[in-house]
């Protein structure tokens, strides 16, 4: 950046889907980026910035996958917007970076020649460049850049030095004097014209590009058993049970020292600063309450993890071909598989992934159920109440009961969500022909581990600081409530039962009496509205307050000798279905587009949630665990 | 659209009805009154996209539990998922 003639550089990132687009921009920009959305619209942005070997300091936008210009969602709109220099807000890009698969070239370039159409400076990047070397793919790179009259590079995303030519190209390009614009004389593709660039795409294959004699048979025989009828179902099965497992037990040593460091530390506040508000804010209100939502990291890291790996590897979309039919009959798409399965982490990026379902009528469905999928964040609620109320013990030699538990509230939230969907579909729109399910299943490959770390970096950034910032402004709130009015002087009483959330929740009390819910409960589930882990920091701070320091550390004992196991059931009943994430209503009432279906979502989730926790309690009580 | 694919003396065979290990050549994309939810252009256009071309050699690879349905397809050197009912708008020899 020492002389002038370094202008920054606008580079976009184009390619059809599994053209390992996402890891060539993590392998450019690292952990420099940053995920946002484009105004006006809910499609993620991602953009991030890299600076190549001259010095050049380059902005790079990873623009949604897409196999034409056509526009048929929301996102591939965006694509073609930005291409064409025409969204608003968006930097016009200097150079587009089209990303190709080489194992797997007709797709992409029959975008290639309709992105030269645009008269955008174009770079074609042959990635995977390795593995279609091994696999006996040759390429006539010169050859190749002059019938598609585009520069082509090769590159490897996942190995290190595998984006050097990338980048040397790059700066040839920006110090090139730059080119008269040429006028874009894309328009939509007829049909005629599709299956003309089509076959003018495979000529020039044929012309510059050997494929090998014997294909991959690797993919072939783990297909055989993966998209079997009945084992491809029982794998299927299994993988989201070690899943689970994994979430549950893996987790629990990491999770045990980070609640211990935090113990520690608000230990440490309470014995160097005088009794008094400042002393107990810091301990009961910002210490113990974000640090029992923090607790939660390695839950979250392995969620990830396990989604993005398997993402990669390539068995997401077999996932969706297994669960089609079976998801069709109850009125979804194959497509909402991998929405639904992000939905297990977080419902937001779930709901916003409903973007690949082009068809509404398919995505509102799968955006009503998506939150019935059990979240993340109720891995706090849950983990807290199933380790303070279930023994962990072995059934049948090898399973933990407390596993098992998890696993079966897993399970009444998908089940729950089939049949909310068979519902909607019955009633709603029962005189409607289903969308199509077309999908390409890549080649299985071998996850590229630099690329997943990153993103669930991304992810855990994220996360904590939704935890920093949402959660801590809840965990003051709460505290406050808890904390005042003071009680008078020389009372002996506990000084929250003289607050404001005392107040509170007396007043709801009486609505969630027949639930088996006491009053720390309602004041609880308010700020769980924030985002619904917050509700295990606000019983924490409750009965932090209510009972001091002990009570903090120790708060799962402490809700055992508070609590029925009846209590604690419906407890766990309700936050199946409990709308209680003020950022899903919000982002429901974003990508629908009307508060109308965020209104529905929140009442029948909340109808289910009380009819679910009334039944459970009642049950209980009548089988003697009240 | 409407080609005729009665020369040659082989008779047509719809993919949508193809069953595991069918292997043909695209002969044409029908996709007029193809039950789909799609319109028959919008349908033909996705197709060609996915690589459904006259000439393309088709494998059928594997069934779906349920009514044998979607199935996956080789369509040259790529693997492509499909339900049947789209699927009956490919024409194969």
């Amino acid at each position: 950046m020492s002389t002038i003639d370094l202008r920054p550089l606008n580079l976009a990132l184009v390619g059809t889907p599994n053209s390992g687009k996402t890891s060539l921009f993590n392998a450019l920009t690292g952990s420099r980026q940053k995920v946002a959305n484009y105004p006006g619209v809910t499609v993620e942005r991602k953009a991030g910035v890299f600076t190549t070997p001259d010095g050049r300091s380059v902005t790079l936008v990873d623009l949604p996958g897409t196999y034409s210009l056509r526009g048929r969602s929301p996102d591939e709109d965006i694509t073609r917007d930005i291409v064409l220099g025409r969204f608003p807000g968006e930097a016009v890009p200097d150079l587009v970076l089209c990303v190709a698969d080489t194992t797997n070239l007709r797709l992409t370039f029959r975008l290639v020649l309709e992105l030269k159409a645009t008269g955008r400076p174009l770079m074609l990047v042959l990635n995977m460049y390795d593995i279609a070397l091994r696999r006996g793919v040759t390429v006539d790179v010169e050859r190749l850049s002059a019938a598609l009259g585009v520069p082509v590079v090769t590159s490897i995303a996942v190995r290190k030095g595998g984006i050097a030519d990338l980048l040397k190209r790059t700066d040839e390009f920006a110090a090139r004097a730059p080119a008269a614009l040429i006028e874009s004389s894309w328009k939509p593709l007829s049909v005629a014209e599709l299956r003309a660039t089509q076959r003018q795409a495979d000529r020039i294959i044929a012309d510059c590009v050997s494929l090998p004699s014997r294909p991959d048979t690797m993919t072939a025989r783990i297909d055989a058993v993966v998209l079997h009828p009945v084992a491809g179902l029982v794998l299927l099965i299994a993988v989201l049970f070690v899943m689970f497992q994994a979430v549950f037990s893996w987790a629990q040593p990491i999770m045990e020292i980070l609640a211990a460091g935090f113990a520690t530390l608000g230990q440490f506040v309470h014995d160097t600063l005088p009794e008094g508000l400042l002393q107990s804010f810091l301990q009961n209100g910002v210490i113990s309450g974000v640090g029992s939502v923090i607790v939660f990291l390695p839950q979250i890291v392995i969620i990830f993890l396990v989604i993005l790996l398997l993402e990669d590897f390539g068995y997401m979309a077999r996932a969706a071909f297994l669960m089609d039919r079976i998801m069709g009959g109850a009125g979804l798409h194959g497509r909402a598989f991998i929405p639904l399965l992000s939905s297990f982490a977080c419902a937001i990026p779930g709901i916003m992934a409903t973007r690949v379902i082009d068809n509404r009528r398919d995505r509102l469905t799968t955006i009503l159920i998506a939150p019935l999928m059990t979240c993340s964040a109720r891995i706090p609620v849950y983990t807290l109440i199933i380790s303070a109320f279930i023994p962990s013990e072995q059934v049948w030699g090898w399973v933990n009961l407390q596993g098992l538990v998890m696993f079966g509230l897993y399970t009444a939230g998908i089940v729950s969500a089939l049949a909310v969907s068979f519902l909607v579909k019955f009633f709603l729109w029962r005189d409607y022909e289903p969308a199509p399910f077309m999908l390409e299943l890549p080649d299985y490959k071998l996850p590229r581990l630099r690329s997943i770390a990153i993103g669930v970096y991304t992810r855990a950034k994220m996360f904590l600081q939704r935890a920093g910032t949402t959660i801590f402004s809840m965990m003051v709130l709460i505290w406050f409530l808890a904390s005042f009015p003071r009680p008078p002087a020389g009372t002996t009483e506990p000084a929250i039962n003289f607050s404001l959330a005392s107040i509170i929740g007396h007043a709801i009390e009486p609505l969630l009496a027949p639930l088996g819910f006491n009053w720390q409960i309602a004041v609880a589930l308010i700020p769980g509205m924030a985002a619904r882990e917050v509700a295990v920091a606000a019983l924490g701070t409750v009965y932090a307050i209510e009972g001091g320091k002990e009570a903090a550390e120790q708060i799962g004992q402490l809700l055992a000798t508070k609590w029925s196991l009846a209590t604690a059931l419906s407890l766990l009943a309700w936050y199946i279905f409990a709308p209680q994430c003020a950022s899903t209503l919000a982002v429901i009432r974003r990508e629908t587009g009307s508060w109308r279906w965020m209104a529905v979502t929140f009442a029948y989730m909340f109808a289910l949630a009380y009819l679910a926790s009334l039944i459970t309690y009642k049950i209980a009580v009548a089988l003697g665990a009240g | 659209m409407t080609k005729n694919h009665h020369k040659g003396g082989k008779h047509p065979i719809l993919l949508g009805n193809a069953r595991r290990g069918f292997r043909g050549i695209v002969h044409a994309i029908e996709s007029d009154g193809v039950a789909s939810a799609l319109h028959p252009v919008e349908l033909e256009s996705r197709l060609i996209e996915l690589g459904f071309v006259e000439g393309a050699r088709i494998e059928v690879l594997h069934e779906g539990i349920i009514g044998r349905d979607p199935i996956a397809v080789r369509v040259d050197n790529i693997t492509i998922a499909v339900r049947r009912r789209e699927a009956m708008a490919v024409v194969l020899m």
